[in-house]
């Protein structure tokens, strides 16, 4: 099997930014919706290229959402986006009744998510909202793995009609997913092939699962599956129980909490359908703190490591069975002298 | 990093003051907010730089009752940043006040600092009321304080809130404003931070909240327009609400007009400096001027 490879860094917001512009190039229907962060998340790019279609609101998120609802009651293709932590919890119930209820055809793009939005601090970084999210009905829920594929997804979700949530975050990060790969939504992909333990990931976390999957190798001749698990609803059911059938042990590894997120999403298709040990990669409970972003990633154990000696133990639990209680947050933790 | 960055550790009395006292106290502000901020590498230094005169005013001039040594004091009137990100003035503020050692100013974004980019609750750094950095909530959990003092306990505590303009944007701050009026606060005291300016652009351009003095009038507030930068002026605004407060008057509205980047020549009423920390090189200028 050839190894991914990284072929450079880049944002995912800039691909949310340059997909709009593709968007708005192709359909007219698509307008954007500012709320004072646009610069950041990068919809700056369409407001450049189409300033007739962009509508600023002010820093007003609960209005941005519903005047979007508006738009789209009208025929438009309305894009709104902010920082996750203000763009899917202050608009918590605007999110669920004015755009699910009604099956609005919005879509929102949700920035600067997880804990590497680095020194901004807590406040800033949303590490909830997929729990949220996914139990909406008739919302469609992304988080892509890099640049290219968040461009892929903001045009997949400026295709399809109903309400969409893209997840996507500040820093560069690796790119590994190639131009010409296919996306689409809800169907997972399949980046490794393996026999001893998948590996469920998405946003950053692809890249690191990719990592551990080549240590786990590398150290222990094991061969991990690894699945890049970008749309989160509707989830990809039977991708996951084949690897499960297959693999016998599963990690899921996610830039959120522990709680109700993929970890929940991959438990909920696995208890249904074909229970096997199962290890959650996350945050372990707790808000984030300043630093910076790679610093927090690894403060905050949100690396191959704890993928690595997660996978180790699902192996031990699908071998020997599981012993102690834990909690669904207690993480494994990576003692190896890598 | 070149530039070599001290924190002095002179601190400041909270006592009546004659006008140009405050000079001293506010440079020293300003310079802790460069300072921090370029160590940082990230933050925001428009809105504070512009807000620390009214800060100044509020903190070293016998307005507010606080006790730093006692951060708990049941008696102390209280004071909530709802602007979170202007956070690097609130820290310089108190650590000249004497809640904890200006040396900490050095951690500002850290890992593990009790300086968080927005204010936490949970780091415990004395002065600080709550948690703060999504907007529209901070004047909203200080008009609760407000409640508490005026409508529960009926004590004499005091309530002070600085909100930027942009802020005001959020519905949720009219709503506070609205609480506020309708229970007739007296006891609570809003300052908004009026640069006009904000992430993307200009207030007036990105999304207008004027007229303010009449929309904070609609809502009940005894409103004091004012120059932010004029000591005698902000000083004469906390007198009105002391007075409005006495005589169980309306919430008072103090409406600053500020420059957003004050005191640093190239920051001075430019939107582009309310995120951006100065590199060492803008910081060292920055400096330059701040003396
Ligand atoms: C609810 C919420 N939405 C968005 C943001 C991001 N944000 C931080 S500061 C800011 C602009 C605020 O403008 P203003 O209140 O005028 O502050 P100033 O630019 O003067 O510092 C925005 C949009 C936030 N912190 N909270």
């Amino acid at each position: 099997m050839t190894k991914i490879e990284s072929y450079g860094n880049k944002p995912t917001r800039d691909g949310f930014g340059l997909g709009l512009v593709e968007l708005g190039e192709k359909d007219e229907r698509i307008v954007v919706i500012g709320a004072d962060v646009s610069g950041s998340v990068k919809t700056s790019y369409f407001q450049d290229r189409f300033p007739e279609r962009f509508i600023s609101v002010g820093v007003a998120e609960q209005n941005a959402t519903t005047v979007a609802v508006g738009l789209a009651l009208s025929g438009k293709v309305p894009f709104f986006s902010s920082y996750s932590a203000f763009a899917a919890f202050r608009n918590a119930d605007q999110i669920r009744v004015s755009i699910c209820y009604n099956e609005a055809n919005v879509k929102i793009g949700g920035g600067h998510s997880g804990l590497t939005v680095g020194p901004d601090g807590a406040t800033h970084q949303s590490l909830e909202e997929v729990a949220f999210l996914r139990t909406l009905p008739n919302m469609t829920l992304i988080c892509p793995a890099d640049f290219e594929q968040a461009k892929k997804a903001t045009i997949a979700i400026g295709e399809m009609v109903g309400p969409a949530y893209l997840r996507f975050g500040r820093p560069s990060v690796p790119m590994f997913t190639k131009p010409e790969d296919e996306f689409i939504i809800g169907k997972a992909d399949l980046l490794r092939e393996g026999t001893d333990v998948s590996i469920v990931a998405n946003g950053i976390m692809v890249w690191e699962a990719l990592k551990a999957a080549e240590a786990l190798k590398e150290k222990h001749n094991i061969n991990a599956e690894v699945i890049n698990c970008h749309t989160i609803k509707p989830i990809d059911e039977e991708a996951l129980v084949n690897s499960a059938k297959k693999c016998g042990a599963m990690v899921t590894a996610e830039e959120h909490q522990v709680h109700g997120g993929l970890s929940g999403a991959v438990a909920e298709v696995l208890v249904k359908n074909y229970p096997i040990p199962m290890e959650f990669v996350g945050v372990k409970d707790t808000f984030g703190g300043s630093g910076e972003p790679f610093e927090l990633t690894e403060l905050f154990g949100l690396t191959w490591k704890e993928i690595y000696a997660s996978a180790l133990f699902a192996i031990d639990r699908k071998k020997n069975g599981t012993s102690s209680i834990r909690k669904v947050k207690d993480v494994a933790i990576y003692t190896d002298g890598i | 990093m070149s530039l070599e960055i001290n924190f002095s550790a002179k601190v400041f009395e909270n006592r009546k003051r004659k006008y140009n006292e405050y000079d001293e106290i506010a440079l020293t502000i300003r310079q802790d907010i460069i300072k921090s901020l370029v160590l940082a590498k990230s933050g925001h230094p428009g809105g504070p730089l512009g807000i620390t005169d009214v800060m100044s005013v509020l903190f070293f001039g016998s307005v507010m009752k606080y006790d730093p040594s006692n951060s708990d004091w049941s008696e102390r009137d209280r004071f909530v940043l709802s602007a979170g990100h202007m956070a690097p003035v609130q820290y310089s503020t108190l650590a000249r006040a004497g809640y904890f050692p200006t040396e900490e100013l050095k951690t500002l974004r850290k890992y593990g600092s009790r300086l968080q980019g927005h204010p936490g609750l949970d780091m415990h750094l004395p002065g600080i009321e709550t948690s703060s950095g999504s907007l529209g909530q901070g004047v909203s959990i200080a008009v609760g304080m407000a409640m508490s003092d005026w409508i529960i306990d009926k004590n004499d505590r005091k309530v002070f809130c600085i909100t930027g303009d942009g802020e005001l944007q959020e519905g949720a701050s009219w709503e506070a404003a609205m609480a506020a009026g309708s229970h007739r606060l007296s006891n609570f005291c809003w300052i908004v931070d009026n640069n006009d300016c904000q992430i993307d652009g200009r207030v007036t351009d990105i999304l207008s909240v004027y007229p303010l003095k009449e929309k904070f009038e609609a809502f009940n507030f005894d409103v004091i327009e004012i120059d932010g930068h004029n000591y005698q002026q902000i000083q004469a605004a906390f007198d009105k609400f002391e007075e409005n407060h006495k005589n169980n008057g309306l919430p008072t509205c103090i409406i600053a007009k500020t420059f957003m980047g004050k005191g640093v020549s190239f920051m001075n009423d430019e939107y582009k400096w309310h995120g951006n920390p100065p590199n060492e090189e803008q910081a060292e200028t920055a400096l330059s001027e701040l003396i």
